[in-house]
């Protein structure tokens, strides 16, 4: 079910202006790949035009090419919403809806997609919720609005309902930077489960995470303010954290800027 | 340069001045005191005034059963009795009907000013709808009869009343939602379109439910304003003593225009009775005004 991503020589702008340039990469499927570097670099433009949320945000506009097992997400007859159905994303704050119960948050991405069947709603919401290691907590109140929650249990409800829709790649811009370590502990055992199933890519500004959590590390950095970002470097985890190639990605992982 | 270095120099050799308020400072501060609730008690006291007076008048009238089942059919201003249900219904009927067009109009345009609206025709719309809601009651009252009375020759209706009416109330209508949907956080909408939900389920099947309360509420506020209007009503709307509910023909009663019929009166009976329609025009207004603030108290976002 996991797919893999090609991204080749991806341009990014907002309106005129260049965010992004120049970026070629591989997301191998089944695994997890993390974008670090500093504030401000691009690692989460980049990532919002993997399912084509960039270009919501007004005069977001993108060049290049992104292929999802070979099919061009870009490409002229491609509709978006169908793309952001088959790559899902969890954002920094929880954001369940609402005005909708437990169950009904789960099961939103099917639900407002047309499935009527009650049946096969109830199925997917537990299996969606065990999938995100929250049904134990929640099975007994379904029915109680989804804010109720906390933090992390939040985060694991936005979880569960992205991959209710069984996207093949789930993106998350830095799904535990607003939980307590806890909770970001809980989330990170829930990726290593879910990279079995998922093709996963992580958007974080915490190197550690990324050293625990990611087979393969892209780092992004700016030349200069107001210049485009860039992809530095690319490599296993281990080699990226270990024995950088490229001066400036040994810098930030040593931490003398970021 | 030479005060900076003085100042040093003086800090030094003396202690901090941290004594309490100094006696100058005290007294401009009860004397802001007062003024500012003198000026309060200003306001206010016109307000309490009216309130007061009405309801000494009006009162006793409004305790009366009959005034609520009953309507002025076969009273003269001569007669003690009769009810103003002809005039309460009037106003409550021409307020939904009146509800029911605006509402949509009003919202469907906020909803394209805040979701959609980029280019030249939202700006465009924008500005129209801030003219709208400066136009004077009786202009809408004029302009309504000058498009369907002269132009068109029909006979004057309740409708007509209802259609100015509706003038005034959609500008309240779209501001207040306009502000209520951009109220509604962005990682909503974004959640949603990650979700693979195409933009326009997203507005209906969690924008809106999440501002729901708060619209409700704008439009609870606005149909309280415009059931008080007159001017249109003096134009478009001529009074009857009965009880109506055809809004294409004939005449119907409302609360102000049941006050206008008799404002000349110097009979009690007569008099008796404007004041107490006076109240329940209060009272109806004031019973909408609290159920927008309740709803808006229960408000989710």
């Amino acid at each position: 079910m996991a797919k893999r991503i090609d991204v080749t020589d991806l341009n990014i702008f907002y309106g005129n202006f260049k965010a992004v340039e120049g970026v070629s990469m591989s997301i191998p499927p089944r695994a997890v790949t993390a974008f670090i570097g500093p504030s401000g670099c691009g690692k989460s433009t980049v990532l919002r035009t993997l399912n084509r949320m960039h270009e919501v945000i007004p005069g977001g506009r993108v060049e290049g090419k992104v292929l999802l097992d070979g099919q061009d997400l870009y490409a002229g007859d491609v509709d978006p919403v169908a793309v952001r159905r088959s790559v899902g994303m969890v954002f920094q704050r929880p954001n369940p809806f609402p005005t909708m119960t437990i169950r009904d948050n789960v099961a939103a991405g099917l639900k407002l997609n047309g499935v009527k069947d009650k049946k096969r709603l109830n199925e997917v919401v537990e299996k969606s919720l065990r999938g995100a290691n929250l049904w134990n907590e929640v099975k007994d109140r379904l029915d109680k609005p989804g804010a109720g929650l906390s933090g992390g249990q939040q985060q694991r409800l936005c979880i569960a309902r992205a991959i209710a829709v069984e996207p093949q790649v789930l993106l998350m811009d830095e799904p535990c930077s607003a939980l307590d370590p806890i909770s970001t502990l809980a989330i990170e055992d829930l990726i290593n489960e879910l990279k079995q199933k998922f093709t996963i890519v992580i958007v974080t500004h915490n190197m550690q995470q990324a050293a625990r959590v990611s087979d393969q590390t892209a780092f992004f950095n700016l030349a200069a303010t107001g210049k485009p970002g860039k992809l530095i470097e690319l490599d296993s985890t281990s080699q990226i954290f270990n024995n950088p190639s490229v001066k400036a990605t040994e810098d930030y992982i040593s931490g003398r800027f970021g | 340069m030479t005060t900076v270095t003085d100042a040093a120099t003086l800090s030094d050799a003396r202690p901090l001045d941290l004594s309490g308020k100094s006696g100058s400072r005290a007294a401009k501060n009860s004397i802001a005191t007062v003024v500012m609730s003198l000026s309060f008690a200003i306001a206010v006291a016109p307000l309490a005034w009216i309130l007061w007076t009405v309801a000494v008048k009006g009162g006793h009238l409004l305790l009366n059963a009959s005034w609520w089942t009953n309507s002025q059919q076969g009273i003269t201003a001569r007669r003690v009795g009769g009810g103003a249900t002809h005039a309460i219904q009037g106003t409550l009927l021409q307020g939904a009907v009146t509800a029911a067009i605006s509402v949509p109009i009003g919202v469907l345009t906020a909803v394209y000013l805040v979701e959609y609206g980029r280019g030249k025709l939202a700006r465009v719309v924008s500005f129209m709808v801030d003219i709208l809601t400066g136009v004077p009651s009786i202009v809408a009252g004029l302009f309504i009869y000058s498009v369907f009375m002269t132009t068109f020759g029909m006979q004057r209706a309740a409708i007509f009343v209802c259609l100015a009416l509706t003038l005034l109330m959609i500008p309240t209508i779209v501001r207040s939602t306009e502000e209520m949907l951009k109220l509604v956080p962005n990682e909503l909408r974004e959640a949603s379109y990650a979700l693979g939900v195409p933009k326009w389920k997203t507005i209906f099947s969690i924008v809106l439910p999440t501002a729901f309360s708060g619209i409700v509420t704008g439009i609870l506020l606005g149909l309280a304003r415009i059931m008080g209007e007159t001017a249109p009503l003096l134009i478009l709307g001529p009074y009857t003593k009965a009880i109506a509910s055809d809004l294409f023909s004939g005449n119907m009663a409302t609360l102000p225009t049941m006050i206008n019929q008799d404002r000349d009166q110097a009979l009690q009976p007569a008099v008796d009775r404007i004041w107490a329609a006076s109240l329940t025009l209060i009272v109806l207004i004031l019973i909408l005004n609290l159920l927008g603030r309740f709803i808006s108290s229960r408000s989710k976002v």
